[in-house]
């Protein structure tokens, strides 16, 4: 008789039990050996009070029916509860959707006359926004290039959102609900990178080594709180 | 298998035609088989700016539909080796095409031509599509003022989702004295609005109004400045690398140019 690794390995801490699954073998030799250790070997530490359980899937990719078929095993004993599943892999499609919660888009082209480009989140634009073009972002927008058309940040009323670019000369700008035209309440300093900014309901343009000042929660790090 | 050459603008007016008709006969001047097509249908010009008017028979729509051969619609222009014509009909309009018959018409003339030349109608709409549906390169034509160029930018957007690649920019009616007081855009503004790579800048010249009116393209005229603009077009196109011409005519050096050139 051939001694096999054992598939599900019980752990027992100061926050209840841990169940650490092997994550090479197959999905049945996995069940089965939960099935075994629960309903027969380990009979004497799994009854008692209420125990919080907590699940480690290691890299074992499990699909709603499997991790329904591994909770109903162990719900089986009345005392053991399971409070977290824990893995260290996800699906594509949560990948992506995790992805697109960070809401920033790269653009790379020039947006021509006639064009318009809306995004959910921030957008980096390398190339220009020509006359004629628009952008429109729930977030920020950022011109690598000229922007020369029409810009909308914030467009659902964000009055924090900024619009950057490293030659801003729009036809109109607009935050929120501000819209602002060049030379109405701002000259753009030329060569230079500016952002425009709301300030108590009033669009301000500034040097884009301002923005820090102006902003200081911009950026990923601080919004992740890291 | 030839090259099939669409010559856009969006905005009316500021010389595609023309354009086409002296590139193509340009490229026909420097050996090339060239087939010029207008698809202008219901305006068409580009036989009256090439002088042929009183020799259609048949033309875009008669063979899109198939009423007639290909080779029949075409108008050999006798001043030229190795130039033809494919004229539009003037009585129909643009929905009188589709462009599936475009591309199909192009196809078998790119069997024949080395360059075909198509003349696209003002506009975005289905005279657009017809005429860029066969293409395998674009001219964009515009002149130096704002308007033109907002239309130009709108154009090359469009042709972004074209199999076109990217387009050239020929400047059109470029006035020296304009610019120089700035008055007129300059080349460098538009292209640092268009960003895409120019083949030409052709002064504005009398000239070729004339010559559209007498139905002989400029380009057969040595002396016109436009006219060497157009055969440089032409010569940047079959991949020569030929400086752009100074905008200004200074007097001494111009004329010492032309000696050199061998035209006087």
């Amino acid at each position: 008789m051939t001694t096999t690794r054992s598939k599900v390995t019980i752990k027992g801490t100061k926050d209840g039990l841990v169940f650490i699954m092997d994550d090479t073998c197959s999905f049945d030799e996995l069940l089965a050996d939960l099935r075994e250790k629960i309903e027969h070997s380990h009979q004497q530490i799994l009854t008692g009070p209420l125990i919080r359980v907590t699940l480690k899937l290691g890299k074992r990719y499990c699909t709603p029916e499997q991790l329904e078929e591994l909770t109903q095993i162990i719900r089986q004993k009345g005392n053991l509860v399971i409070h977290t599943i824990d893995t260290e892999v996800i699906s594509k499609e949560e990948a992506y959707a995790e992805l697109s919660k960070t809401n920033f888009l790269i653009e790379a082209r020039t947006i021509r006359s006639g064009q318009v480009l809306e995004f959910d989140g921030d957008i980096l634009i390398l190339g220009d926004v020509n006359p004629g073009g628009t952008v429109k972002s729930t977030g920020s927008i950022y011109v690598m290039g000229s922007l020369r058309g029409v810009a909308h940040a914030g467009i659902n009323g964000d009055t924090g959102k900024v619009i950057a670019s490293s030659s801003l000369q729009p036809t109109q700008l607009r935050i929120a609900e501000v819209i602002s035209r060049p030379g109405d309440e701002w000259v753009n300093a030329k060569g230079v990178a500016e952002f425009a900014y709301l300030e108590d309901g009033k669009m301000l343009v500034a040097k884009m080594s301002y923005l820090h000042r102006v902003r200081p929660d911009f950026g990923w790090k601080k919004a992740f709180g890291l | 298998m030839g090259i099939a050459i669409v010559v856009t603008s969006g905005k009316g007016g500021v010389g595609k035609t023309t354009t086409s008709a002296n590139i193509g006969s340009a490229l026909a001047l420097l050996g090339q088989k060239v087939c010029m097509v207008d698809t202008d249908i219901g305006l068409r010009n580009l036989d009256v700016v090439m002088g042929l008017e009183n020799r259609i028979l048949y033309d875009l729509v008669d063979v899109a539909t198939g009423t007639c051969a290909l080779q029949k619609a075409l108008i050999n222009d006798k001043r030229f080796e190795n130039l033809a014509l494919l004229p539009a009909a003037q009585t129909k309009d643009k929905s009188a095409v589709t462009p599936e018959q475009m591309e199909e018409i192009i196809t078998q003339l790119k069997r024949e031509y080395d360059y075909v030349i198509i003349d696209c109608p003002a506009g975005i709409e289905q005279g657009f599509r017809n005429a860029v549906s066969g293409a395998d390169q674009a001219i964009v034509v515009t002149t130096p003022e704002k308007a033109a160029v907002r239309d130009a930018d709108r154009i090359i957007g469009l042709l972004e989702r074209e199999k076109v690649g990217m387009p050239k920019l020929v400047i059109n009616r470029v006035r020296a004295h304009m610019v120089k007081s700035g008055d007129m855009l300059d080349v460098e503004d538009i292209l640092g609005v268009l960003a895409i790579d120019l083949i030409g800048v052709v002064p504005d010249d009398e000239y070729v109004i004339k010559s559209a009116n007498s139905g002989e393209p400029a380009v057969m005229n040595h002396e016109s400045r436009a006219s060497l603009a157009y055969r440089n077009i032409a010569r940047r196109l079959l991949g020569e690398s030929v400086p752009l011409l100074p905008l200004e005519e200074k007097k001494g050096v111009f004329s010492r140019m032309r000696k050199f050139l061998g035209l006087t």
